[in-house]
């Protein structure tokens, strides 16, 4: 299978990205140009973390309108999978194509530094992979982290089962001292109701080997390689 | 040319960090009366006058300057 990676003016993680899908995963990856329209066949996009647009007026809320992204919404709407991670979260919130919104950490700093995740379902081309009851540790490293959306929209989450990373410690328990910025609920990462979109704040691909402090990163784009690889070929 | 100008805050109940923050330093400083800051910003935008130059400002309110989800906005136009 092949990975798009989305570069925006101000993306800074988007060659961590392909290092992680082509060279430890394996799989071919190509950079795919903001200004372009064009996925050149990819199977999945991967939009990156950086600072789109210098987090001009709010973070994601340029990058939302490039060209690429009239191309990714298309995909991602008929069913093509896409993950954005960090600003690539941002961007797709800004979008609709992922419900809320990243406000400013509740602290107001900006924060690096590893978390541990508690992946909430095992059932998804994202974390196929994982064991039920895995724990993930994987760097965050942003200033506008903060995820918030209204009561109404936070049910409907919950009862969607679209949360599917929680910020919670060593051991996966889901506590306030494990929130690292305010979000509602710990949450870390949601998919759209349909499952094909995932919007994260951690990095798993800065996460991919040990060298680097973790390699649970590798089990998210291993899920959705397996996951393409267990879908029947296309005619 | 016309001129409208926006103002965009967060919506009534949505945390404002900086605002609360802002509001710290000035009770450090001894403004003590001051309860409660709710931060916000506003631009400026020179317009041609268009007969339906209100509803594209309300357009481009919503679909770029805030973000519905957590921000209101209102403008006021300037002759």
């Amino acid at each position: 299978m092949k990975f798009g990676v989305v570069t925006f003016p101000g993306s800074n993680c988007d060659y961590d990205s392909y290092a992680a899908t082509k060279f430890v995963i394996g799989c071919e990856t190509e950079f795919l140009w903001h200004k372009s329209e064009d996925l050149a066949g990819s199977d999945a996009i991967i939009l990156p973390g950086g600072f789109s647009y210098g987090d001009y007026l709010r973070s994601g809320a340029i990058a939302r309108f490039s060209p690429i992204m009239k191309a990714v919404e298309k995909f991602a709407r008929s069913g093509g999978i896409v993950i954005g991670i960090c600003n690539g979260f941002q961007v797709l919130v800004e979008a609709g194509l992922l419900p809320g919104a990243l406000l400013r950490n509740s602290h107001l700093r900006f924060s690096c530094k590893y978390v541990y995740l508690k992946v909430e379902r095992t059932d998804t081309v994202f974390t196929g992979e994982c064991r039920a009851d895995r724990v993930l540790k994987i760097p965050i490293a942003h200033g506008d982290g903060n995820y918030y959306n209204f009561q109404g929209e936070l049910d409907d989450l919950e009862k969607n089962n679209q949360v599917l990373f929680r910020y919670a410690n060593r051991t996966g328990q889901v506590l306030p001292e494990a929130n690292p910025n305010g979000s509602v609920g710990n949450i870390a990462g949601i998919l759209n109701r349909e499952g094909n979109v995932l919007g994260m704040m951690p990095h798993p691909e800065r996460a991919v080997e040990n060298i680097l402090g973790s390699s649970d990163g590798q089990a998210i784009f291993r899920s959705i390689v397996a996951h393409f690889n267990s879908k029947p070929a296309a005619v | 040319m016309k001129k409208a100008i926006v103002y965009i805050k967060l919506k009534d109940g949505v945390l404002d960090p900086q605002g609360k923050t802002i509001a710290l330093a000035m009770g450090n400083m001894g403004y003590d009366e001051f309860r409660s800051v709710r931060s916000g910003r506003f631009f400026e935008l020179e317009c041609e006058d268009r007969s339906d130059l209100e509803k594209r400002i309300d357009e481009v309110c919503r679909r770029l300057l805030a973000n519905p989800v957590v921000e209101n906005y209102q403008v006021e136009m300037l002759s």
